[in-house]
Parts: structure tokens; C-alpha cells; sequence
């Protein structure tokens, strides 16, 4: 058709149809974050994405099945980790959070024959999205709210209570794993268009702007992923005319919508 | 016909090789309501967090009937103040239908307050929502942590009062833990009083006699609760573990209270 080949020849379009695919589930996941207070477990996560993208150069396997290898590892070692009590786990967070990013750079550094555009790794890239990567954004999406949707219960469940939710048969573990699937997932297709640094504030900008309308979770996740409609398609906008970068435009663009929001809107208390 | 919901045989749980709960024995049947008492860190949650396969046992073992839907009644409902819940929608995660999440809440005396927010409910208020989510699920056996914390004392009573027509009306099992010592002496059918292991156990009026309750919480305690005198019509040895005992009079106790 067409039309449909104007809108993918297009790299604004292409950025643009992109960023609201990530929206789509960044709006539910963000939820989760903000509710299980995960937000700086979604940090180490996205950070350790740059050391995916090293590997995958290393053995040569695509950018995105790197990343989500990468952040599914991490994220099961996490888990391990802060069971054995041994460190806090926001000291923990920290060190891996850094420590994989770090990694991630100085592995690069040793691949001069690899030409990486660290910039928009790091804060995203308006031009850096092909129609392969759209291909993964929404092959990820379906996937994503597919799983959402058959296990919604549970995870809600295991999130509002996790020892209610065990004894009435949730497997509370094994959706933990699911979960962090998902986050890998969308850090590896979310990666492109807002860059590893400032993936966790599309997670949680939208959900905690949502948070205040909201009077029962299927209306914050929906409210969600409408505020992150708003700051992807501002934020390309914003980085299309004013060729600002993508991912601090998209999280300006959030941010400013929180504000309003917080500003003007009574606290729905639910 | 005796109808065990849940047997325990020597149950053992270590906590880095400490044991926190010491070879308990421990019957529960249909009809029963027993109360686990015991000073703090007497492994009172442990225990019945292993009764509900949610701590892995160290040694001993646990039986549970086939088939059996335990309601749980957790200590503290804390919900995130980011997660947006009314009572409708935390009553409906248990998968039941509306009408029987309606009746559960009716029972508990919270149905006025269906669409209210989870986050605007008082302590008694949260409690009684616990309670009718444990009851929407029809169980077989109840299992509450201290249920009445937070509660005012005439509330308390009132609680205690609930659970022992709900005992009636569910014909189910009962276990929880209370800290109310005048309460339970009052309401209960038999009382467990765990230190590690199970230091005593029986009957409420007998148990404020026995030594080693009085050596677990003071004579002044035991003497102050030997006045919640239960009007049984027959009598009972102390000894040689009352509860997985063979004598099996629970329904004779149980409309025995004046």
C-alpha cells in the first residue's frame, strides 16, 4: 500500500510510529515499576543494555537478542543476589548499575573497527530507526500485552500482596521472571528511540502522571500509555523542528505533562 | 467422623540452623478454632506461614486434606499509596464472582463501603476487608494473624465474636494468633502456647493454671486470666498433647460457652 510505504519511508514517521509502539507497553510495565518500586532495578537494567551491545558486536549476534540475553542474566542475578542479604539492595543496584555500564563502555572502547554512535545509544536517535527495528518494537508490543493480559490477576495479585497471593496458588516466582522478561524486552526496543540512559523515565514519567487520575490500576495503566503517547510524539516533534535529541526531548516533553498534571488536577484518592 | 483439615507431625523450621519452630504436633479439624499465643519471636508466624506452604519446612511433616482452600488473613494490608484499589476491585482479584465477593463483605460488615478506596480504610476497616477476601474464597480452613491488630477493644471483641459465627456458619477450621491474651481466653476453643516448640496447650481455663504458661508470661498474667473461666461440662488432662490427642469432644466445646 502506498500510503504505508510513505509513512515507513519516512524516518520521522518511522521514529515517530516506533516511540508510540514503546508507549504502548512502557505504559503498563511503568505501572509495575511505580507499584513495586522497581524503578532503580529498571535503571540497572537499562544501563546494562550498553554491555549487551558489546557482547552482541563481540559474538556477532543482532543488537536486540544482545540485549535482551543481557538484561534477562542481570536481572535473574539480581534476584539471586539479593536473596543472600548479603548487601542492601540499593547499594547492590548501584554497583551493577554503574559497573555494567562501565563495562559496557570499556568493551566498546576495545572495538575500534566498530563504529558505534554512543550518543544516540546513550540518549536516543531520531534517524537511527529502520523498518527491522519496527519489526521488533511491535513483534515485542504483541507479545508483551498478550502476556499482560493472560496473567494480569496473578501480577496484580503478587503485587499487592505477595504472601496472599502465594497461598491462594499464584506462582508469585515465576511471574517475577515474566516480568523481568518484559522489562528486558522493552529496554532492548525502547533503547533506539529514548537511549539506555533515560529508558526508566519513560517507565515512569506516564505511570506517575497517571497515578493522579487514576482510580483503579486498568485506568492508570490505560492513562499511562496516553501520557506516553503525548511524550513521544511531542518529543519527536520537539526534536524533528528544534533537532534537540530524541530521548531528552521525549522526557522533557513527560515531564512537563506531570507538571500540568500534578498542577492542575484534584488527587483522585484511590 | 473426624475430619482433619491440616496435620502437623514434628514439624521443625531452622533459621540458619536455629530452630524457630521445634517439633510442634498439631491437629486441626473442621469446627476447631485454635489460637496460637507465645511472646514475640516465639515462632508463631513461621508456624502458620509453613501451615499455608509458604515457608519451607526443615524437618517433621506437614499434611494438608486434598482439595483444601485456605482464606488467609495477613497481619498488615500495605498497599503501595501509588497503586490506585477500591474494595470492589481488591475483592474481585480473588476470582470469585461479584455477587459472592457482596455476600462476603455483608458477612464482615463492610458491603457500605464497596466502592471506597483501599487507601481510605481505618485499621478495623482494613481487617474486616481481609477478612471477607479470605471468606469470598469459601475455605475450608481460616487462617488469621493476629486479626484484631489495630482494632479498638470493643471492636476486638466484636471480631472475635465474627470469626467464631463464621467458625458456625463455614463449619471450618480456624488457626490465627493473637496477642489479646484476655480475648482469646475468652473466645477460644483451645489455646496453643508456642515458645519454639509447644510449651502448653488445652483448654483456655485449664491453660492459665499451667506451669509452664505461668512461666512464660508471669504469674500475675496466668492469675488475671484465670478468671475467663469457660463453663465446659466435662474436663480435660493437660498433658501428653491435648491437641493431636485421640479425644475428639470439639463439638461439645464449641456450644459449651455461655
Amino acid at each position: 500500500m502506498p500510503i504505508i510505504d510513505a509513512v515507513l519511508g519516512d524516518f520521522f514517521w518511522r521514529a515517530l510510529m516506533g516511540g508510540l509502539g514503546v508507549a504502548l507497553i512502557a505504559g503498563p510495565l511503568g505501572c509495575f515499576v511505580v507499584w513495586r518500586r522497581m524503578a532503580y532495578f529498571g535503571d540497572t537494567l537499562a544501563h546494562s543494555a550498553l554491555l549487551g551491545i558489546a557482547l552482541s558486536f563481540l559474538i556477532s549476534v543482532p543488537l536486540n537478542v544482545g540485549v535482551i540475553v543481557t538484561c534477562v542474566v542481570l536481572a535473574i542475578a539480581l534476584v539471586l543476589f539479593s536473596r543472600s542479604k548479603t548487601l542492601a539492595t540499593d547499594t547492590l543496584l548501584g554497583i551493577l548499575a554503574h559497573s555494567a555500564l562501565a563495562i559496557g563502555l570499556v568493551t566498546l572502547s576495545f572495538m575500534p573497527d566498530i563504529r558505534v554512535d554512543l550518543t544516540g545509544l546513550l540518549f536516543g536517535d531520531l534517524l537511527a530507526m529502520s523498518r527491522n527495528d519496527l519489526l521488533w518494537i511491535y513483534g515485542g508490543a504483541v507479545l508483551i500485552l498478550v502476556l499482560l493480559t493472560v496473567l494480569w490477576r496473578g501480577l496484580l495479585m503478587s503485587t499487592i500482596h505477595e504472601e496472599l497471593a502465594r497461598v491462594e496458588g499464584i506462582p508469585v516466582e515465576r511471574l517475577r521472571l515474566v516480568l523481568m522478561l518484559m522489562f528486558s524486552i522493552v529496554i532492548a526496543v525502547a533503547m533506539k528511540i529514548v537511549g539506555v540512559l533515560l529508558i526508566t523515565a519513560l517507565l515512569i514519567i506516564p505511570a506517575a502522571t497517571a497515578r493522579r487520575l487514576a482510580g483503579n490500576p486498568e485506568h492508570m495503566v490505560v492513562l499511562a500509555i496516553l501520557f506516553g503517547f503525548i511524550a513521544v510524539s511531542g518529543g519527536l516533534t520537539m526534536s524533528w523542528h528544534l533537532d534537540t535529541p530524541a530521548g531528552p526531548s521525549v522526557v522533557v516533553t513527560g515531564f512537563a505533562v506531570f507538571l500540568l498534571v500534578y498542577g492542575s488536577a484534584r488527587q483522585v484518592q484511590r | 467422623m473426624t475430619d482433619t483439615l491440616v496435620e502437623l507431625h514434628q514439624l521443625t523450621v531452622n533459621f540458619d540452623d536455629r530452630p524457630v519452630v521445634d517439633h510442634v504436633d498439631l491437629r486441626v479439624q473442621r469446627g476447631d478454632i485454635i489460637t496460637i499465643i507465645g511472646p514475640n519471636g516465639a515462632g508463631k508466624t513461621t508456624l502458620i506461614k509453613a501451615i499455608l506452604g509458604i515457608q519451607p519446612v526443615s524437618d517433621g511433616t506437614l499434611t494438608i486434606a486434598p482439595r483444601l482452600t485456605i482464606g488467609y488473613v495477613p497481619q498488615h494490608l500495605t498497599l503501595e499509596t501509588t497503586l490506585p484499589l477500591s474494595v470492589r476491585r481488591f475483592m474481585l482479584l480473588s476470582g470469585r464472582s461479584h455477587q459472592e465477593c457482596v455476600e462476603a463483605l455483608t458477612k464482615t460488615g463492610v458491603e457500605h463501603l464497596i466502592n471506597a478506596s483501599v487507601h481510605r480504610l481505618s485499621g478495623g476497616e482494613k481487617q474486616r476487608l481481609l477478612l471477607a477476601r479470605a471468606l469470598a474464597r469459601r475455605p475450608d480452613l481460616l487462617v488469621l494473624d493476629e486479626p484484631a491488630q489495630g482494632v479498638d477493644i470493643n471492636g476486638q471483641a466484636a471480631l472475635y465474636e465474627l470469626i467464631r459465627s463464621l467458625r458456625d456458619e463455614l463449619n471450618c477450621g480456624v488457626i490465627m494468633i493473637s496477642h489479646d491474651l484476655h480475648l482469646v481466653m475468652a473466645a477460644t476453643d483451645k489455646v496453643i502456647c508456642l515458645n519454639q516448640h509447644i510449651c502448653c496447650s488445652g483448654y483456655p481455663a485449664d491453660i492459665s493454671h499451667d506451669p509452664a504458661f505461668i512461666e512464660t508470661f508471669g504469674r500475675p498474667v496466668a492469675e488475671s486470666l484465670a478468671v475467663y473461666h469457660h463453663h465446659h461440662n466435662h474436663s480435660h488432662d493437660l498433658h501428653g498433647d491435648v491437641v493431636s490427642a485421640d479425644h475428639d469432644d470439639h463439638a461439645e466445646c464449641s456450644h459449651a460457652h455461655h
